[in-house]
């Protein structure tokens, strides 16, 4: 905190800031109040500017060692007094130890007769002495227009008021001067136009029947200043102011991971899970497992000893506690040890900025490892939508700048665009988880998969999301022709390839032996065959000897003619020879 | 602020000291022109309405800052009627004699 208002300072070397010490305000103002001038709070009646005023004074004399005067014109009211001592202000001690002085201005018109002409040296002279008995560096002049209520002769005021402050700027201490917003102009008497330096308007409106309120710094000379509207709140701590974003963007980035609780989610998230200090979003459809996997997640963080806070924002811990004991995640030990932390409240119990301050509290106060928000969306139903992003962004910054890992469940409407009910926060969310319903053959599945997760390789397959005895599992999805196979439709197809595959190992032995008993019956087709070849040359043998036989026979038979004959020639006609085969 | 032509004695009281009747204090700043206005028409009025029975208190604030806070001094110069009750203050240099007549209940509401 120091070192970034010392940076502030730095950079705006223009102007030096005197630092109101409230929460936020400092922020949207780069340090604080212009130091050694007056500055105008100005806002309609019940706006908390002399909360403001006072919790400026109070800081500055407990906090920055700048003893303060405060000069109210007005009845200290009794609520006020009551919301000093809560704030743990203990305004009679400072009284004593000389950090504080006070003083009430009181005019009453009736008491008082004008006769001619005066001054407000009376007043010069009690502040002065206020400032000097406490050497004080800050001075609030609690709606010093109630002068002119008291006082009839408005050249005389406008003329002293404009004396007083050039007076304050000489005098050198940061004034803080509060007015009534008027019509038309934001103070009735239009102190505005001789309190120049800085100007900071407080704004309390109903908007959907919620109450808000709101702070915008007008002017501020010589410096940069947040020029919004920005939501703040008055509680048991003082005012905050929340800016819309904080103005660094430097937290620091932890490499170091942590378990989902589901060693399979962890697989799918680049082998080992989410980064510690990252903000997870865990978006569904209702009955999707949104809160099974959130309870999952902090069983695993009070497992490592570390500590988990959890916002319930729709069911009581005992609920929450008594569910998911029937998927087999007992929490009741890990509160018992103190390290598992439920806070459960109406989102519409109070308004945004409440919400907000409540959590800061809780998280100041735990100090947990982990935050579960479970689920962010129905806190949408206390502010508008931009708001709601705002608040977001501001408690998602603080938890990054704190490293606790944020792990928020968001219910997607049915029906709506994925995207639709996040959008305001998905810039924000490092690693977005969605659950869906998967409806095939007449059944509802739960599916999971990995939407995005900045900084490591994610899976980007479906998986199928399973509630069982033991916790959470995540399956193997069959991507089928008619899209991803889940429950009993993915058991039948691991039944169907079973059987597959069982049958094809029976086709082939059935082919094997088919092929062998062919095999068998050339083998013995080949055998006949040759047989049959032999057989055959056994006969041409037989054959050739015979037609021998009948040539021999036919000569004798020649010769024996031609003898008979006389012929000359006996064996003029050679006889038939037949080639052997 | 310039030195003043008569220096208003402090604190001032009256030439009659039994005059406890009328108990007046006029708180100042200093001893500018307009406080020492004040005082000489208070003395004027005094002397010409109250003769006799009354006590003039100068209360200079520069010397006493802390005596504003009690009879809730803001304007200068102020006059206060602490005596008779109840109290009155009236304002202003004192120049507009009807009106510091009012004030002190010398003469009815006009």
């Amino acid at each position: 905190m120091a070192a970034a208002r010392k940076k502030h300072a730095v950079e705006f070397r223009g102007i030096e800031k005197c630092p109101t010490g409230i929460a936020g305000l400092d922020q949207i103002t780069y340090g604080g109040l212009p130091r050694g001038r007056p500055a105008l709070i100005c806002g309609g009646a019940g706006c908390g500017k002399t909360l403001l005023a006072l919790e400026f004074i109070v800081r500055g004399a407990t906090q920055y060692n700048e003893p303060g005067v405060f000069i109210s014109f007005e009845e200290m009211s009794d609520e006020l007094a009551a919301n000093v001592r809560s704030l743990g202000f203990d305004l009679d001690d400072l009284v004593k130890r000389k950090r504080l002085a006070m003083d009430f201005v009181r005019v009453e018109r009736s008491e008082i007769e004008e006769t001619g002409d005066y001054d407000l040296e009376g007043l010069f002279v009690r502040i002065n002495h206020a400032i000097d008995s406490v050497k004080a560096k800050r001075v609030v002049l609690d709606t010093i227009e109630s002068l002119f209520s008291g006082l009839s002769n408005t050249a005389i005021l406008r003329a002293e008021l404009r004396r007083l402050f050039r007076w304050l700027k000489d005098k050198g201490v940061t004034a803080v001067i509060t007015g009534e917003r008027g019509d038309g102009l934001l103070t009735r008497q239009g102190i505005e136009e001789y309190v120049s330096d800085c100007v900071i308007v407080l704004d309390h409106r109903i908007q959907d029947q919620l109450s808000t309120r709101r702070l915008r710094v007008v002017k501020y000379r010589g410096s940069a200043h947040g020029t919004n509207e920005y939501p703040f709140i008055i509680d048991e701590h003082g005012i905050s102011v929340l800016p819309v974003t904080s103005l660094g963007l430097d937290h620091p980035a932890s490499t170091a991971r942590i378990s989902s609780g589901v060693a399979r989610l962890d697989t799918m998230l680049g082998g080992r899970g989410f980064y510690r200090g990252s903000s997870i979003l865990t978006s569904g459809t209702a009955g999707t497992g949104k809160t099974s996997l959130a309870c999952s997640f902090a069983r695993a963080t009070c497992a490592r000893g570390e500590r988990c806070l959890y916002f319930a924002f729709e069911e009581s811990p005992a609920q929450i506690m008594r569910n998911v004991s029937s998927i087999g995640i007992d929490l009741a030990p890990h509160v018992a040890r103190g390290l598992l932390k439920f806070h459960a409240s109406r989102p519409t119990l109070y308004g945004l900025e409440r919400h907000l301050a409540v959590m800061h509290r809780q998280i100041e106060q735990f100090r947990p490892a982990v935050v579960i928000i479970d689920p962010v969306t129905t806190l949408m139903a206390a502010g508008v939508a931009n708001d709601v992003r705002s608040m977001l962004l501001r408690l998602m910054d603080y938890l990054k700048s704190q490293e606790i890992t944020a792990f928020m469940v968001s219910l997607t409407h049915a029906g709506s665009a994925l995207e639709q009910s996040e959008a305001e926060i998905s810039s924000l969310i490092d690693t977005w988880l969605f659950l869906r319903d998967i409806e095939t053959g007449g059944e509802r599945n739960r599916g999971l998969y990995v939407l995005k997760s900045r900084g490591m390789a994610h899976s980007n397959q479906i998986r199928e999301f399973v509630l069982g005895k033991r916790g959470i599992e995540l399956l193997d999805v069959y991507l089928g022709p008619s899209g991803v196979l889940t429950g009993s439709a993915r058991v039948a197809q691991e039944i169907k390839e079973a059987a597959a595959m069982k049958s094809a190992a029976r086709a082939v032995q059935r082919r094997q032996k088919e092929l062998l008993s062919k095999r068998k019956a050339l083998t013995a087709q080949m055998a006949a065959l040759q047989a049959e070849i032999d057989a055959q040359a056994e006969a041409g043998e037989a054959l050739l000897l015979d037609d021998r036989a009948t040539d021999d026979q036919n000569a004798v038979e020649r010769q024996a003619m031609a003898a008979s004959r006389k012929a000359d020639r006996p064996d003029s006609r050679p006889p038939v020879t037949r080639a052997r085969p | 602020m310039s030195p003043p032509p008569r220096k208003p004695a402090k604190p001032k009281t009256s030439e009659e000291p039994g005059g406890a009747e009328w108990n007046l204090r006029l708180y100042v700043a200093g001893r500018t022109p307009k406080s020492i206005i004040a005082f000489t028409n208070l003395k004027k009025i005094c002397e010409e309405h109250l003769q006799g029975k009354y006590r003039i208190e100068v209360v200079d604030l520069m010397e006493h800052p802390q005596l504003a806070k009690g009879d809730q001094i803001l304007a200068l110069p102020t006059l206060v009627r602490r005596l008779p009750e109840p109290i009155k203050k009236i304002i202003g240099d004192l120049s507009n004699t009807e009106r510091v007549l009012v004030g002190l209940d010398l003469r009815p509401q006009p």
